[in-house]
């Protein structure tokens, strides 16, 4: 199984007729995402490029018509916290919203209308969703993952794909790899998408990577010591970035000598998580924590 | 973005916000004019305040840039009634080097200063206007502690922050104010005003899209007004396309010289004072990859990232950038490519090092789509290229490199 994503789920595309909208959705339908419609103002009634999928005018419009329950959005920053609400408005259950660089004022109004509801947001400034063999919606590669039992949960992009393909090398595939963006205002945090891994029975391990700024990593790891039993490796990146500096991600920002990479770490590793010093050692660890437990079993027998 | 003290003052000026005004001046030819200025408001006493991008002037250090080690005034904010003293301050201010706890000993060259109205005050407050990331709203926080660094009153007193976090919905409330003016004890005039400034304020922060905004200290005067003694103010940088007027205040001269150079090719550059350079996609695995540096041995020199595209009119950007910096004695270049092509990104680097003089040794580690083809591009080509295939080979290999 997998988390949030699979074949079935029905998909719609804002700003499916971008540059980045168009690329990236025909690298979904080739991964196998049912990519059901897209939805461009202005638009609607065409096709989208040389496929049968229909263009609407609106999110409502869309979803009256296929059915789609999630969204991928694609608009450029300055309207993407309004894409994001008419998705939410418009009966979109879960909305991936992949745009980089939405004012933190417009994401405080956007999280305040969408917290407390069954609708779940991804991002923004995220890479998306894989459900490895199934779909994805995103920007991520595809072919370095393969299908599996560990969820990937991330605040970056490419620092994930480096995960997955340490994972792949070893033979480890993945239940699902959720990137959940790197700014400070995110519709998902750690300890929501960890809740689902723990509940996905056939996910049977969990790989944890944040980074410097706020303090989100340790709420998960409040949690994960509490309530999961699987095996969690943990990353943290930053821990030679400097304090006051905001490293690339919006949210990346050691303030008030809060949000520390050491500070974080401890609080995983006293969570019981296998926390890596060096980023090239996250799918050895998590190799090692299976095969811990494969030799418990063993001895048990 | 970070603006002077004087730029936030203005800003708050035009929302009706209280504050200690001046005329800020860039040569000291300028200086009669801004004390007449001042006098024919009926001022006669004044404050001579240093402008830079950090915190900490008042206890700050004045040297002079030639020589470091000659201290030239302890101070870079100075109160006084003497029109003579005032120019006195500003000529041993301006031009020269002020070292803060927050500078870093290379300090900052004061370019600017701010004549201010001298103002006689019975108690200094704090208070400040954020985003609380674990509740995503964001967070009014005040203290009777004035005038000290808010960090060290959180560490050693955290009773005495009081803080009351804005619905996004509604806005600050009424009561909200009230509530924050009594919890800093305050009564009759000093309770009205305070309750006004705190909603002018809170209007100021949420209209410009500020990222930060700290009164440090609000003082209350002795006829009981509320006025912001300093303002402090940052910006979403990700607003600043709605706000050209705030873009206007940025002054590059408080700005690392790469960094700007940097930010017109697009590229997302910090400078560290490492020795290994490091060029990569993606701010996480950028990161990430400063961090195997350090592991490896070494001290990364920077930050960069070079985002999605990779080509050869970025990569020698990012050479150009990297290279600038002296300290550099290699440089690591890793590249995830997803969707880009590893041999294009490997083609992109021969060619800008074949264009450029690149005199260091150069780790580079491409993974992704078409990595093995990029390996041998870049083993055919005669250039000396340390070739890692994965994360663990590149740190060791940056760890030969060092040792040589």
């Amino acid at each position: 199984m997998s988390i949030l994503l699979d074949k079935k789920t029905k998909v719609i595309v804002q700003g499916i007729t971008g540059s980045e909208g168009t690329f990236h959705t025909l690298q979904m339908i080739e991964y196998g995402t049912n990519v059901v419609a897209g939805v461009t103002p202005g638009k609607g009634g065409q096709k989208f490029e040389k496929t049968s999928i229909p263009i609407f005018n609106t999110v409502a419009d869309a979803v009256k018509s296929t059915k789609a329950t999630a969204s991928a959005i694609f608009v450029p920053p300055q309207f993407a916290a309004d894409a994001i609400l008419e998705a939410a408005l418009s009966g979109i259950k879960l909305i991936v919203c992949i745009s980089e660089g939405i004012p933190t004022n417009d994401m405080i109004k956007v999280y305040d209308t969408i917290k407390d509801t069954d609708i779940r947001l991804i991002g923004p400034n995220c890479p998306g969703i894989i459900s490895p063999g199934k779909a994805k919606i995103g920007i991520m590669p595809g072919f370095i993952h393969h299908k599996g039992k560990v969820g990937v949960v991330s605040r970056s992009g490419t620092l994930t794909y480096e995960a997955v393909k340490q994972l792949s090398d070893l033979k480890i595939g993945q239940s699902s790899c959720v990137g959940i963006g790197g700014d400070p205002i995110i519709g998902s945090r750690f300890i929501d998408i960890i809740k689902l891994f723990n509940e996905d029975k056939d996910t049977e391990g969990i790989v944890m990577i944040g980074e410097i700024g706020g303090s989100a990593e340790e709420e998960a790891a409040e949690y994960i010591k509490k309530h999961v039993k699987k095996p969690v490796v943990g990353f943290i990146a930053g821990r030679t970035a400097p304090a006051g500096r905001r490293m690339g991600h919006a949210g990346a920002i050691i303030s008030g000598g809060k949000g520390t990479a050491a500070e974080k770490m401890a609080a995983l590793k006293k969570a019981g998580i296998f926390v890596v010093e060096s980023p090239a050692e996250i799918g050895i660890t998590m190799k090692n924590a299976f095969d811990k437990i494969k030799s418990k079993k063993k001895t048990a027998k | 973005m970070k603006i002077h003290e004087y730029q936030a003052k203005e800003i708050l000026k035009k929302f009706n916000v209280p504050i200690q005004d001046g005329i800020a001046i860039k040569s000291l030819s300028k200086f009669d004019a801004a004390i007449a200025e001042l006098q024919k408001r009926g001022l006669n006493q004044y404050v001579v305040k240093s402008q830079i991008h950090a915190g900490g002037r008042g206890k700050g250090k004045i040297y002079n840039p030639k020589n470091r080690t000659e201290l030239i005034q302890d101070g870079g904010v100075k109160f006084t009634t003497s029109v003579e003293k005032a120019k006195e301050y500003a000529t041993r201010m301006l031009g020269n080097l002020l070292v803060t706890h927050q500078t870093g000993a290379e300090g900052k060259i004061v370019k600017t200063l701010f004549i201010a109205e001298g103002l006689d005050y019975k108690k200094e407050l704090y208070l400040g206007i954020l985003l609380d990331r674990n509740v995503s709203k964001n967070v009014i926080m005040a203290s009777t502690e004035g005038g000290v660094e808010i960090e060290k009153v959180a560490a050693e007193t955290p009773e005495k922050i009081i803080k009351e976090w804005v619905e996004p919905g509604v806005g600050l409330r009424p009561f909200q104010a009230r509530k924050v003016a009594f919890g800093l004890g305050l009564e009759g005039a000093a309770f009205k005003s305070f309750t006004n400034f705190i909603s002018l304020l809170y209007k100021a922060y949420e209209q410009t899209d500020a990222s930060m905004l700290e009164i440090n200290p609000l003082i209350i005067t002795n006829d009981d007004r509320i006025v912001a003694l300093d303002a402090k103010m940052n910006f979403d940088d990700n607003a600043l396309f709605r706000h050209p007027e705030i873009v206007a205040y940025r002054d590059i001269d408080e700005e690392d010289p790469l960094e700007v150079e940097a930010s017109k090719y697009n590229l997302n550059y910090i400078k560290l004072d490492g020795n290994v350079g490091c060029m990569v996609n993606g701010a996480g695995l950028a990161m990430a990859t400063m961090d195997i540096i350090k592991l490896a041995g070494g001290e990364p020199a920077n930050f960069l990232d070079v985002g999605g595209g990779a080509n050869k009119e970025t990569v020698k950007n990012g050479f150009k950038i990297i290279l600038s910096d002296k300290n550099v004695k290699a440089i690591l270049i890793n590249i995830f490519g997803g969707i880009v092509r590893c041999d294009r990104v490997a083609q992109g680097v021969i060619d800008a090092v074949k264009e450029m003089e690149v005199n260091v040794p150069i780790v580079i580690r491409l993974e992704g789509t078409n990595a093995i083809e990029a390996g041998e591009l870049l083993q055919k080509s005669s250039l000396n290229f340390e070739v890692a295939m994965t994360l663990k080979e590149a740190a060791e290999k940056v760890t030969a490199v060092l040792k040589k």
